[in-house]
């Protein structure tokens, strides 16, 4: 079992690095077990913005860190920003997919595989439907959130709420 | 049948009580409806019929009542996760318009109590009327309290007419025909979970929900006890509780104790689980938990 656990990752690894173009193809590693299919509604994206290659397909990649100034400008990082950039995540050649620290391609639609390098616990309790929320029937299909429905990749911190309004005080007792 | 197979020590006061209770539904079952937990099933057919004519007359709205039994195989058990609530009273609002809870005088079955970290779980220094312009607040923690679906259930056993039982799935129910209002199951409760119709029930017509189940969320008339069934018209459905589905921090988890793949089973596997008032013995089938 371990042994072919291993002989996947290799595989997966030597892939990605023969031949970091190549088309995207879900591959088993540490954080996607063989066959896994998870159903996720859309990435929350905002209108418009993706595909992100419409634009960067004929832009030429800028890897320094820098105060974005043409777009994005709404995108302010605050997540361990000390030690991280965009293409820490964002796969620099191909911008309609992210990359996981091992250079593998992931999609969007698998952010939380991206997410769980750094975050192994809570991707863990989060597949056994305990971190984040789970949608759909609890004896049929069980749907999931994406980490980034809840969590901004951008600045994690779950934001505070306004309550709803405090129950009336009972004016009988037993109310 | 579907109740507890429980029996408990009988008393003077059970003793009159239940005497009298016999002699009621003696005189009600020569003449009158069955409890419906008893009925044969086309005397349910027959009943649940009668019940969406009568509302479609009183409320004009075409309430849809079902009869679903409980699921062979499966015993619910609901876990919240004390690490993760902020408070936000999302699920109180939600389970009042699922569960066709009056809207004046207000009813709501769930309670989020605001506790102190100092203190811990301690009901005395809670506080339900919490009201800041955002949750959560600096040292505090929150506690939602609803019906705890105890195996050893108090309210069951002190209900002189047999209206309050356990299901199969473990779902304490009410048959609001066989309720008369007389209280002891809420004295006996002791989480506060049980709320009584002092007036007839007032929702505004467009927002009643018309799928129901007539153990749980069907509108109620003035003069009955209700609470939280799990949702039972949903999760007899295979659907997650209305509170479940709406919590924005996935406070809230459901599930079936019997399958091990559940999240259930894994949070009682994994994490640190508690319940409430543990030393009453009640047994809940509602767990609190730690996910850090
Ligand atoms: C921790 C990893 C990470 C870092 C660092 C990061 N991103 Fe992202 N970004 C993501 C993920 C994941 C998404 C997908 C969100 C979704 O599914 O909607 C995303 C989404 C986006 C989007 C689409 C947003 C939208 O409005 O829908 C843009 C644009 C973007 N990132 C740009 C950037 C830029 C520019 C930086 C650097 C300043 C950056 N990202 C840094 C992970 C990251
Ligand atoms: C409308 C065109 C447009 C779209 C669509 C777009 N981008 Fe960009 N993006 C830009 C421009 C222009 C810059 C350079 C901004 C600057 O240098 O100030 C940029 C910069 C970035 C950077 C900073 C690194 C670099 O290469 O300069 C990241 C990361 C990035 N975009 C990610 C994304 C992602 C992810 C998406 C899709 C979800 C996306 N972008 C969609 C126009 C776009
Ligand atoms: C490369 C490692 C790395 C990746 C990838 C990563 N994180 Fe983080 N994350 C960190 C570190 C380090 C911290 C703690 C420092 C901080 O809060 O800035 C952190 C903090 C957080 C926090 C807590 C924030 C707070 O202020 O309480 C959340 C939530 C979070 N990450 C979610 C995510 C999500 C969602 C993703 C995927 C889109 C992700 N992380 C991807 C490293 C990572
Ligand atoms: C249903 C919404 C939701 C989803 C989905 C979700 N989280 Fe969270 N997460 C929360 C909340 C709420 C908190 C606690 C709020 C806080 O302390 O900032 C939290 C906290 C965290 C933290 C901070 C550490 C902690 O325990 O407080 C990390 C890291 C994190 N989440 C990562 C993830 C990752 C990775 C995923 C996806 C695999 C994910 N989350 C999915 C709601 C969610």
């Amino acid at each position: 079992m371990r042994l072919a656990i291993l002989i996947l990752l290799g595989i997966a690894a030597s892939g990605a690095a023969s031949d970091p173009k190549a088309p995207f193809a879900p591959a088993a590693s540490a954080e996607r077990p063989a066959g896994e299919r998870l159903d996720v509604p859309a990435p929350p994206f905002s209108e418009g913005i993706f595909p992100c290659s419409n634009c960067h397909a004929s832009m030429p990649v800028n890897r320094t860190r820098r105060t974005l100034t043409d777009m994005h400008t709404d995108i302010v990082l605050k997540h361990d920003e000390a030690h991280r950039w965009c293409l820490d995540c964002h796969d620099a050649t191909n911008r309609d997919f992210l990359h996981l620290a091992s250079g593998e391609r992931v999609a969007f639609t698998e952010s939380y595989l991206l997410c769980g390098q750094c975050h192994g616990e809570k991707l863990r309790d989060w597949r056994a439907g305990v971190h984040g929320r789970r949608t759909g029937n609890w004896n049929g299909t069980k749907g999931y959130l994406l980490c980034v429905h809840c969590h901004s990749p951008h600045q994690p911190r779950f934001r505070a709420l306004a309550p709803l309004p405090a129950p009336a005080r009972p004016a009988r007792p037993g109310d | 049948m579907e109740t507890d197979g429980k029996t408990t020590k009988p008393t003077r006061r059970m003793f009159a009580s239940q005497a009298a209770a016999l002699a009621a539904g003696w005189v009600l079952t020569a003449c009158g409806p069955k409890r419906l937990y008893e009925a044969p099933r086309a005397q349910l057919k027959k009943a649940i019929e009668d019940m969406e004519r009568q509302y479609r007359e009183r409320l004009g709205v075409n309430v849809s009542v079902s009869d679903a039994p409980p699921i062979p195989g499966v015993e619910f058990a609901y876990a919240l996760d004390l690490s993760r609530c902020i408070g936000c009273r999302r699920c109180v609002y939600a389970c009042v318009k699922e569960n066709n809870q009056s809207r004046d005088p207000q009813i709501q079955w769930i309670k989020v109590l605001s506790m102190e970290k100092d203190k811990g779980i301690d009901f005395s220094a809670a506080d339900p009327y919490y009201a800041p312009a955002e949750v959560p607040e600096e040292g505090h923690f929150y506690v939602p309290v609803q019906c705890q679906q105890c195996r050893n259930s108090p309210c069951t056993k002190v209900c002189p007419t047999g209206a309050t039982w356990t299901e199969k799935d473990g779902i304490v129910v009410i048959d609001y025909d066989w309720c008369i209002g007389c209280r002891y199951c809420m004295a006996a409760c002791p989480y506060g979970a049980r709320h009584f119709n002092w007036a007839e029930p007032e929702i505004p017509k467009a927002e009643i929900n018309p799928n129901t189940h007539y153990l749980g969320n069907r509108p109620r008339p003035k003069g009955v006890v209700e609470k939280c069934t799990f949702c039972i018209q949903r999760t007899r459905a295979g659907r997650y509780p209305a509170c479940v589905e709406i919590c924005p921090v996935g406070t809230r988890k459901f599930g079936n104790l019997l399958d091990k793949d559940s999240e259930i089973r894994y949070i009682i596997e994994h994490k640190r689980v508690l319940v409430l008032k543990e030393e009453l013995n009640t047994a809940p089938r509602f767990f609190y938990f730690y996910a850090t």
